[in-house]
């Protein structure tokens, strides 16, 4: 069995404590958190071990792996230190608050030759993968234009005051939602060198923005658009989309379709001339425990299987979120202009 | 149980497949009586079993249900709670003690006079009790003969492990609203194994079952063995597997499961619930005959 442990229990942690208790090649021997309400639960009603130490924790327990999910500013010591002591670490987006510390922890990683991942858990749905691979396959021609999207309800009034309402602490919509959607266009569509014409909006927040609206200029020239609100209470639950236009047609991908649009059919796609729709009943990801979503425990179940089989994660690497936390900084200077 | 209960989803822009879909519903049933309206041709069709999320809008449907009292004497509703979106965009919001505290009816300090959080750090339970009170408030007076636990948080338990949580719930909802819990899950087999190892028998779990093996977590293969061979109460859900299959070879798969009690669905117009139903009729009636 491979060990695991879980540092940070707040949504995200504890979806992951469910997954990797789950996973039938995991023992998940620990948990950390300064929450003595959620420790208390684990105490009461698990035989898992309990931490208010991440380093304490890794040096007793030496686990194979630590899941950490814990508000961001923190990700870099625990990072850190999780790979000093040759642990494999997956690790929630987004990776760090700047680029700088990213490009140490990915050194540090490689240098150690230990397996190294990010929860942007986008590429572990199937439509999105095969949004990648058309793209790949060049059935929309030369590319002209995108748009990548995400909307949600999570600030739709004015109040409250947590780690996610401080900018310095990589809290906003910007780090949240919309490094999801960079991470997105950057892996699917290619990496944003040049950033125009950003807005940063307070809708609701004080301090920090609910809205990043932007115009992202890609290696090799395409060009595109960056539209995100968190505050968008017309939809039940964070929506995000990716819309790529080219000379022979256009694709619009969410979690749920891919809608193909095109001038001329794509005989070895089999794809016809005008509209296909494909649903994510055909390309999702086959999981032995769903919690959520299939991508939450594919993204686990791979990374577990890299940690058993010693090879260096290609979905989510430090090095992709280090260039997406890049993007982040891009995106923030852009705005003092 | 019947054989056919009616779900919600289409009410509250749920649609597995599509979002742009799931939209259209939410303008289409904007307003409560839009909901109403089609409740009442189910009724007129013969269903009277409405399983629903404690999504805030149910609430007014159930000030609906309580002013008429002659139209709704057989109607029961089935909870499902609770409705999970409301606290996780609170807890990514709030924390997760944030969240109790917007949530637990009362001044949570109020709500446990002597020791506030410091109390509930040692009384879980308590906790689970007062958040299932509130859940089921909307619903005082209305028949509720089975109350159901989401998925999102049976699924997160049983990975949790916390099986006792599940016993707690179970005698909590037998003994204060005199009904059967049931489960809803996205891992049917690894939950009837959870509820049983802490002396929970033949629980009401309802899961996605249909043809093609969608959301039915380890595979098609391992859900059947457990429909075919385990003592529960199965209710099949996602038959069509998100709109994936037609409804007449969907509901020929479920036909083959003589221990599935009931189909859980949703539909937006009289002739389609019409047709389901029928279909969902023919099929599980057909197996008293082969069985």
């Amino acid at each position: 069995m491979i060990k695991g442990a879980i540092t940070g229990l707040g949504k995200m942690g504890l979806s992951h404590a469910a997954i990797v208790g789950a996973h039938p090649k995991v023992d998940m021997v620990a948990v950390c958190d300064t929450s003595s309400l959620v420790l208390n639960a684990f105490n009461k009603f698990s035989k898992v071990k309990t931490y208010t130490d991440h380093q304490k924790m890794i040096d007793v327990e030496k686990p194979d792996f630590v899941v950490i999910a814990t508000p961001t500013k923190f990700h870099f010591p625990m990072v850190k230190y999780a790979l000093d002591n040759g642990v494999h670490v997956f690790c929630e987006k987004p990776f760090t608050l700047t680029a700088e510390e990213g490009k140490e922890l990915t050194d540090l990683a490689v240098k150690n030759s230990l397996v190294n991942q990010i929860g942007f858990h986008n590429h572990f749905i199937g439509t999105f993968r095969e949004l990648k691979r058309l793209l790949q396959e060049d059935v929309l021609g030369e590319l002209v234009h995108f748009s990548g999207e995400a909307y949600g309800p999570v600030v739709t009034k004015e109040k409250g005051s947590t780690w996610r309402s401080n900018s310095a602490e990589g809290g906003g919509c910007l780090y949240d939602y919309a490094s999801h959607v960079i991470n997105l266009i950057q892996e699917i569509i290619g990496r944003p060198e040049k950033i125009q014409g950003t807005l940063l909006k307070s809708i609701y927040s004080k301090g920090v923005e609910d809205a990043v609206f932007s115009l992202l200029k890609l290696k090799g020239g395409v060009s595109g658009t960056l539209l995100v609100n968190w505050s968008d209470e017309t939809y039940r639950k964070m929506s995000t989309s990716i819309t790529v236009q080219g000379k022979n047609g256009k694709i619009v991908c969410d979690a749920t379709e891919i809608k193909i649009y095109l001038k001329k059919a794509v005989p070895s796609e089999n794809l016809e001339k005008g509209w296909t729709i494909k649903y994510i009943t055909d390309f999702a990801i086959p999981v032995d425990f769903y919690l959520r979503g299939e991508e939450y425990s594919a993204q686990i179940d791979y990374f577990v299987d890299c940690v058993e089989q010693s090879r260096q994660s290609e979905y989510n690497s430090f090095e992709q979120a280090m260039y997406t936390d890049s993007v982040i900084e891009m995106i923030l200077e852009d705005a003092k202009k | 149980m019947e054989k056919v209960l009616f779900g919600d989803n289409q009410f509250f822009a749920v649609n597995h497949l599509s979002d742009e879909k799931s939209r259209a519903q939410s303008i289409r049933f904007k307003d409560d009586s839009s909901i109403i309206r089609v409740l009442d041709q189910t009724i007129s069709l013969g269903i009277n079993t409405f399983m629903c999320t404690t999504h805030d809008r149910i609430a007014n449907i159930c000030d609906h249900i309580r002013n008429n009292p002659e139209t709704y004497k057989d109607y029961k509703i089935y909870p499902c709670m609770p409705y999970a979106h409301k606290y996780a965009n609170a807890v990514t919001e709030l924390g997760i003690v944030g969240t109790i505290k917007q949530y637990v009816p009362g001044n949570i300090f109020g709500t446990f006079a002597k020791g506030g959080l410091a109390y509930l750090n040692k009384d879980f339970i308590k906790l689970m009790e007062l958040l299932v009170d509130a859940e089921m408030k909307m619903f005082a007076g209305i028949s509720t003969p089975v109350i159901f636990i989401q998925n999102v948080l049976v699924d997160l338990i049983l990975g949790l492990k916390m099986y006792d949580v599940f016993a707690a719930y179970d005698s909590y909802i037998r003994k204060k609203y005199n009904s059967e819990p049931g489960y809803i899950t996205m891992n049917m087999p690894a939950l009837l194994d959870a509820l049983n190892s802490v002396g929970i028998e033949n629980p009401i779990i309802c899961s996605s079952i249909n043809k093609i093996g969608f959301r039915m977590s380890g595979g098609k293969e391992i859900y059947e063995k457990y429909l075919n061979e385990k003592e529960f109460r199965p209710i099949a859900m996602q038959v069509l597997a998100a709109g994936a299959l037609r409804p007449k070879e969907a509901m020929e798969y479920i036909g083959q499961f003589p221990k599935i009690e009931s189909v859980l669905f949703g539909a937006s117009t009289k002739a389609h619930i019409e047709e389901t139903k029928n279909l969902i009729e023919i099929n599980l009636e057909k197996r008293i005959f082969y069985s």
